[in-house]
């Protein structure tokens, strides 16, 4: 899940919020002119923009193999898969901008780290093979999470997840592709593949959240369905699609303890390391601070940039209006 | 959340896509541009990766307006009751053949 322990806060009492509640019950969008609690506001700006610093985040671990690439047309669509991650991002922006939050506000309270993005963009890409592990684990999270948000009650946002869930598919089945290759390549090849899903395997796990007793935001986020299902739920539901995927890999999960359990239809896995996850959080993961330096120089570089185009473009207007 | 933006942004743009030929632009989303040449080259990078469309057109969101939501009422409802403006409202024996 891109946005991890999004803080919620409690619903009001009044006549308008039980209305409001009302509407989200029986299934109706709301869209940004409508009333809403402040409450909703808030917390829908709080998850839709830590989705959207994800996305712009998460170019960075796979930036980083661009130019590294084995072949030509392993570049073109790793090229395109990162633009696409760029994509996400500015249609959530803009989804969350529809609430009255402006785009550098968001981008500053990234870049001062008041605002989070998800852990897994804190861990480092080593090899090729974490390309196909980034794009089959960690999309492949995202997606779970991803695809029932398309019914949010938020519309904007649902759209906006109804465009990125189009594209994501794309992105973990090239992923997996990559695996596949690597896992029918060398011995070599196919050893890196296995320590790359080492490397993934619990990161990808924790992107859900923490387990649901200790997830202390769930019930209000659920009641306004900005949440859709619990983290163990989603967790549960990736880890029962992925282990027979990684079995036709031939790949092993790092997981002694992982086994099916016919009781109740589903595997059995261990957790991940809450504490390193909450030590990622806090910003103590092996790359927070190179992501967040190469954000912070990205912004500021481009500052000219930024002005410089508006300058001209209010030099042109003036010119337009002067004849 | 500060609210205080401490430089002026890019304006903001709505974004419409004509799908296919012989379709109308639909509204796909928005993006910032410092202007609309600018703002059609972003656009085709943000909504057309996918051959999603064949033309494009931008307006800056300040120019449009919009109804309120508590218009919804005298705006929507007088037509709710205008049943007589569906076709379905008139009876026509079957024996007058298709219609």
């Amino acid at each position: 899940m891109y946005a991890q322990m999004v803080t919620s806060e409690a619903a009001d009492d009044s006549p308008e919020a039980r209305a409001f509640q009302a509407r989200i019950d029986a299934g109706e969008k709301i869209e940004p002119k409508d009333w809403m609690p402040e409450a909703y506001r808030r917390t829908l700006i709080r998850q839709i923009g830590q989705h959207a610093h994800s996305e712009i985040v998460g170019q960075l671990p796979e930036g980083n193999w661009i130019t590294r690439a084995p072949t030509l047309e392993r570049k073109a669509i790793l090229l395109a898969k990162v633009q696409d991650e760029a994509g996400h991002g500015l249609y959530l922006y803009c989804a969350a901008e529809t609430l009255g939050v402006s785009r550098d506000d968001l981008t500053e309270d990234l870049l001062s780290g008041r605002m989070k993005y998800s852990s897994i963009f804190n861990y480092p890409t080593l090899t090729w093979a974490d390309m196909g592990a980034v794009g089959w684990l960690v999309d492949g999270a995202a997606i779970m999470n991803q695809v029932p948000l398309q019914r949010t009650s938020y519309g904007p946002y649902a759209r906006a997840m109804v465009r990125i869930c189009k594209e994501e598919s794309f992105h973990q089945r090239q992923g997996y592709d990559i695996m596949l290759k690597m896992c029918r390549g060398t011995p070599a090849q196919k050893r890196m593949a296995q320590d790359a899903m080492n490397r993934f395997w619990y990161p990808a796990l924790m992107m859900f959240g923490p387990s649901d007793k200790d997830s202390v935001h769930s019930a209000q986020s659920m009641a306004w369905r900005i949440k859709i299902n619990t983290n163990d739920e989603l967790r549960q539901k990736f880890v029962d699609e992925t282990v027979p995927q990684a079995e036709f890999l031939g790949l092993a999960i790092p997981d002694t303890d992982l086994r099916w359990n016919e009781e109740r239809g589903h595997y059995d896995f261990s957790e991940p390391d809450w504490t390193e996850f909450y030590d990622v959080i806090k910003g103590n993961g092996p790359c927070n601070v190179e992501r967040m330096t190469a954000r912070r120089k990205a912004w500021d570089d481009g500052a000219w940039v930024r002005e410089g185009l508006l300058a001209h473009a209010r030099k042109k207007a003036g010119k337009v209006a002067a004849e | 959340m500060t609210t205080q933006s401490r430089k002026p942004e890019w304006p903001l743009w709505e974004v419409f896509i004509r799908g296919q030929h012989g379709l109308n632009h639909r509204h796909v989303g928005s993006l910032h541009a410092p202007d609309a040449e600018a703002a059609i080259r972003h656009a085709r990078d943000v909504y057309t990766r996918r051959n999603e469309g064949v033309s494009i057109w931008v307006v800056e969101a300040r120019h449009i307006a919009a109804s309120s939501p508590s218009d919804k009422g005298p705006l929507f409802e007088p037509s709710e009751s205008k049943v007589y403006r569906h076709p379905t409202f008139y009876d026509i024996p079957d024996e007058a053949g298709p219609m």
